[in-house]
């Protein structure tokens, strides 16, 4: 019997992990893909919102505005790569001015630091970049760009760390309550019995709900495409920017990534499939022709890759954070749509919080580990390197040419708590494969020592998700009889 | 009269090839580019290159080629052929894999050394 | 004293050749630095034949060729470090030393001090996000070389049912060879009204094979969740844009892409070596020299080739000068000099998208030079016409027919340079445009 089951272990599932991985809890993280942090988390702006988009007095506005301040500690105490750039949101003429004076005027009011309004020369000045029809910004220097699955995987490592069971490929299939309190939840491993459920479940958060009891709300999921460009262009901004809203919709972003490179997008249209991932034509022309009117000097000849990712958006315009009204004990986490990243370790302290409430004892650990150190080998000085070589040879080796990652790092990826066991969650652990090659040489180096360090053959190697095949058997095996070879 | 695009080298000569006058060539800019029209018409050969399995190397194939062409119509089932090699590490570049290939003369040869893995 | 007369940064085709010529030259101290754990570079996975009928005057397969310059190369004493990566280049000012930093696993955090560094580090293949193909990111979208050392070197299939999307010499190769491995290859997609790849690959590797090639196509959809399952290819216009109503659809679960090689020059943009933004390699002189005194660039860092044996020319006329600028700077305290007179840019004019050298020295007046380009467009019976500054006519080379995906070259005799006006302009005239 466990004390609290956390469905869902994208970045609102690992942050409150995390925040109750403090406790004397006996609490399991259920994953429903073979990876932690592998959907909504992993394809977004990579963005930690300052907060002054949020409508006042709504709990995307608390929460954004906290969880903030929240990340940013983490992303310190967690060693997750992280850089406080601010943000600007443009204005391209007079009439949107009142726009940039409406988020000025929210930000205050939820409490979002050092927000300045500028004028297009001033905004120039910060970033030379931006086009000339730029007549105003907002200035917000909260704003900071984060590795949005580095961020989860640090919480729910230090989680297990400390105790949290995680079980991958361990989707719900069915929830009911048990008589006296508490909850039995099915999964293709066995049933669960819990007292608490935290329901995380991202985009899926509504069909998770549905398994316990009909609800008024439904996910309505909506796709955004975006380009990542090479780090070559990774300079062309210094800030995140943003776009007033204009008559063709919500305006797309240009920023850069903690990574180095150049983020650009999304456009938002509403999808039905919530595993359609694609890119369209049309998609990305738009992205790209609403970016340049903020930057023209984009190069996109540097595209290195294009992505999309699905955000949980439900038919309520604000966060669902509420108890089951006829199944005390069952916490949603739902809707978590922009600005959901950031907010996140504030409603995994939230849900804590209520847990509390709730009558669950929150007795802290003393002996909580709460800090995390990794090797970046490419940011090490020339000492540290030599260093850490002669600690380990394999620190030598590099693997990945582009992004300058190391066997060690590859092999610390894969033997870390929450280790991967893809190619991709080698790519979202240690970044090999994120440069410009995209893998074409890493890649098959990587899936050789996945199969070695995890005991079984290359053709066993997913790229990502089950049923991600990457090869298909060996060559020269049809046949079985065996020549010996002439001297 | 044929039109073909010689493949002997990457010139790509454009030869035509009179097969009713001895399959006489004109186009090709060296005698092979004339051999190659002939034997096109009539008996089209082609090198074979792939692999063939190794082990203690320090790949896990070697490329192998056969050592002249071999008529085209035989590739697959030299294709079938390569596929029965084990080979153990070490080998020597040239070292012959099999030998007369399917009775064509032709050897089946490696293309490179392949040392043993140091373990 | 420097650690090293030379450091050549790349085991590869270019690597090997610049650093045996540099030897026979009379260096004797030169090192090789190679990423990879042995020499040879790229040719290792390229089993097919078809290398080195300029150079060694026969048909080798890739391994052979590279095995003949490895054979070479341990007759000098060279010395070779292998599973190195080069992290860092910064170049000694005023005829000081360069400095390489590098790491491997036996020694460690390294700091080489050399009078001379040759760059020979390659290429690497566009990816599917450099064209921005549309479509879901399942796994079974491979480039081609990267299929193709999972299917040569490390021996797995990457497929069964094959779409190849480009048509450059490693995709046209890479449909042959998976054809002949058991896949079925439904189509060769390539976006230009003509092949990118040579003539005869086409035929052997295609034709062969009744592979399908659709030429001004391209694929507008990639569709599967996790393995690829469909591609939707499109015929274009002249515009190269998509004509909506001409949507095939191929059942497949592989997509390979031959989209052209870039050259890798993070490292020499780092030692602040000046690009050229059309090749994207360094700007050369015709010793290739780059812009910054001392390090040399060669083989496909410099610019794509297509053909490996004038990868080993280009490298050993590298080499030939890394060797002749190390040894000038030994005898004489003063940087290597050069002969008196300013450089003559080569420039690209109508039809010519680059030149390899960009620029001569004045040396090409009494040495002659050899131009290397190519061409924007497919022609039939065209001639290469080389301009002066003073727009004489200088020199004019007759072809049967040109192609964007063959590197061309010329040859300038001394007598034809001898008074030329600076600059010097390549362009291509169409007998009947």
């Amino acid at each position: 019997m466990y004390d609290v089951v956390i469905i869902g272990c994208g970045v609102v599932g690992a942050a409150t992990a995390y925040r109750l991985a403090r406790y004397r809890l006996r609490t399991l993280v259920l994953e429903a893909n073979n990876d932690v942090a592998n959907a909504t988390t992993k394809a977004n702006s990579a963005i930690l919102h300052a907060g002054y988009d949020p409508e006042p007095g709504t709990k995307m506005a608390a929460l954004n505005v906290e969880g903030n301040r929240m990340a940013l500690d983490i992303c310190r105490k967690l060693d997750v790569p992280v850089r406080q750039t601010g943000s600007m949101v443009l204005a391209f003429a007079p009439e949107q001015l009142p726009h940039l004076q409406m988020l000025y005027d929210r930000g205050v009011a939820n409490g979002v630091p050092g927000l300045e309004l500028l004028s297009g020369d001033a905004a120039r000045a910060l970033e030379p970049n931006l086009s000339e029809k730029v007549c105003g910004a907002l200035l917000a220097p909260s704003a900071a760009v984060v590795d949005p699955w580095g961020l989860a995987l640090a919480m729910i490592e230090v989680a297990v760390q400390n105790g949290v069971e995680l079980r991958r490929s361990a989707p719900v299939t069915g929830i009911r309550p048990k008589e006296g309190g508490g909850f039995v939840l099915a999964t293709p491993k066995g049933e669960v019995e819990t007292r608490f459920v935290i329901n995380a479940a991202g985009v899926d958060a509504d069909r998770v709900h549905r398994l316990l009891e009909p609800i008024p709300w439904q996910t309505r999921p909506n796709r955004g495409e975006y380009y990542l460009l090479d780090k070559s262009e990774g300079g062309r901004v210094s800030r995140v920017i943003f776009q007033c809203p204009g008559p063709e919709g919500k305006g797309v972003l240009v920023a850069p990534t903690v990574h180095g490179n150049l983020i650009v997008g999304p456009n938002a249209e509403p999808v039905t499939d919530r595993r359609d991932l694609g890119n369209t034509a049309a998609g990305l022309a738009f992205v790209k022709a609403r970016a340049v009117q903020s930057v023209p000097s984009i190069r996109f000849g540097e595209n290195i890759r294009n992505f999309s990712g699905i955000r949980a958006n439900t038919d309520q315009s604000d966060f669902i954070i509420q108890w089951s009204e006829n199944h005390p004990g069952f916490l949603d986490l739902a809707g978590i749509k922009s600005p959901g990243l950031t907010s996140a370790p504030a409603i995994g302290k939230l849900a804590a919080d209520m847990l509390g409430e709730a009558g669950l004892p929150l007795t802290q650990k003393p002996d909580f580990i709460d800090e995390r150190h990794v090797v970046r080998f490419r940011h090490a000085s020339p000492a540290e390197k030599a260093a850490l070589i002669a600690k380990d040879p394999r620190y030598g080796r590099v693997i990945c040419r582009c992004e300058t990652i190391t066997e060690g790092e590859i092999l610390d990826a894969i033997h870390s708590p929450v280790g991967a066991t893809t190619v991709n969650g080698v790519k979202r652990r240690c970044n090999a494969g994120m440069g410009r090659c995209q893998g074409g040489f890493c890649g098959p180096r990587v899936q050789a020592i996945l199969a070695r360090e995890l005991g079984v053959s290359p053709t066993e190697i997913l790229m990502d998700q089950a049923g991600s095949w990457v090869l298909y058997g060996e060559t020269k095996q049809s046949v079985t009889e065996e020549v010996s070879p002439h001297d | 009269m044929k039109q073909l695009v010689c493949i002997v080298c990457p010139r790509g000569c454009r030869l035509t090839v009179d097969e009713e006058h001895g399959y006489a060539v004109t186009g090709n800019s060296c005698p092979r580019g004339a051999e190659y029209g002939k034997t096109e018409l009539q008996n089209p050969t082609r090198t074979l290159t792939t692999t063939v399995c190794i082990r203690g190397g320090l790949h896990r194939r070697l490329p192998v080629r056969t050592s002249t062409a071999i008529p085209k119509r035989l590739l697959p089932a030299a294709m079938a052929e390569a596929a029965k090699v084990r080979l153990q590490a070490p080998v020597e570049a040239g070292q012959v894999v099999i030998r007369n290939l399917l009775g064509t003369g032709a050897d089946l040869i490696a293309s490179r050394a392949m040392p043993a893995a140091d373990t | 004293m420097t650690d090293y007369q030379l450091i050549v940064i790349g085991g590869g085709p270019a690597g090997l050749a610049a650093a045996c010529k540099a030897w026979q030259q009379g260096l004797r101290r030169v090192l090789i630095l190679e990423r990879d754990c042995e020499l040879g570079g790229i040719l290792n996975q390229c089993i097919h034949n078809g290398f080195g009928l300029h150079r060694f005057g026969e048909e080798l397969t890739g391994p052979e060729y590279a095995g003949r310059y490895i054979a070479m190369l341990a007759e000098t004493g060279v010395e070779v470090r292998l599973d190195t990566m080069v992290l860092q280049i910064l170049p000694g000012r005023d005829g000081a030393p360069h400095e390489i930093h590098a790491v491997n696993g036996k020694q460690g955090y390294q700091v080489l001090t050399t009078g001379a560094v040759v760059l020979a580090m390659g290429c690497r293949e566009r990816t599917r996000g450099a064209i921005s193909i549309p479509g879901e990111r399942p796994s079974g979208i491979f480039t081609a070389g990267a299929a193709q050392r999972f299917l040569n070197i490390e021996g797995y299939m990457v497929g069964r049912r094959v779409v190849i999307l480009g048509s450059g010499d490693i995709g046209l190769i890479m449909a042959r060879r998976m054809t002949l491995e058991g896949a079925k290859v439904l189509a060769c997609v390539e976006l230009m009204p003509y092949s990118g790849g040579l003539t005869r690959n086409i035929v052997q590797c295609l034709e062969d094979y009744n592979i399908p090639q659709y030429l001004s196509h391209t694929i507008t959809d990639i569709r599967g969740h996790d393995r690829v399952e469909q591609v939707v290819v499109s015929r274009v216009d002249d515009q190269r844009r998509p004509v909506p109503g001409t949507e095939m659809v191929f059942d497949c679960d592989t997509v390979l892409l031959s989209v052209g090689l870039l050259p890798e020059n993070e490292l020499s943009r780092g030692a602040g070596v000046e690009i050229d933004p059309r090749t994207r390699g360094p700007v050369v002189a015709e010793n290739r020299e780059t812009s910054i005194p001392g390090i040399f660039a060669c083989g496909n860092v410099l610019h794509v080739h297509d053909l490996v044996d004038f990868v080993s020319a280009e490298s050993e006329r590298a080499g030939a000068a890394a060797a002749a600028y190390v040894m000038a700077g030994e005898s004489s305290p003063a940087p290597a000099g050069t002969e008196p007179g300013e450089p003559i840019p080569v420039c690209a004019g109508e039809g010519i998208s680059y030149t390899v050298p960009q620029h001569l020295s004045p040396a090409v007046r009494t040495a002659g030079a050899e131009l290397f380009f190519r061409v924007r467009r497919v022609t039939g019976p065209a001639a290469i016409v080389v301009q002066d500054g003073a727009g004489n006519r200088v020199a004019r080379f007759a072809r049967s027919h040109l192609a964007p995906g063959e590197m061309e070259h010329i040859t300038l005799p001394a007598a034809l340079l001898a008074r030329a006006i600076a600059p010097l302009t390549l362009r291509m005239e169409e007998a009947n445009p």
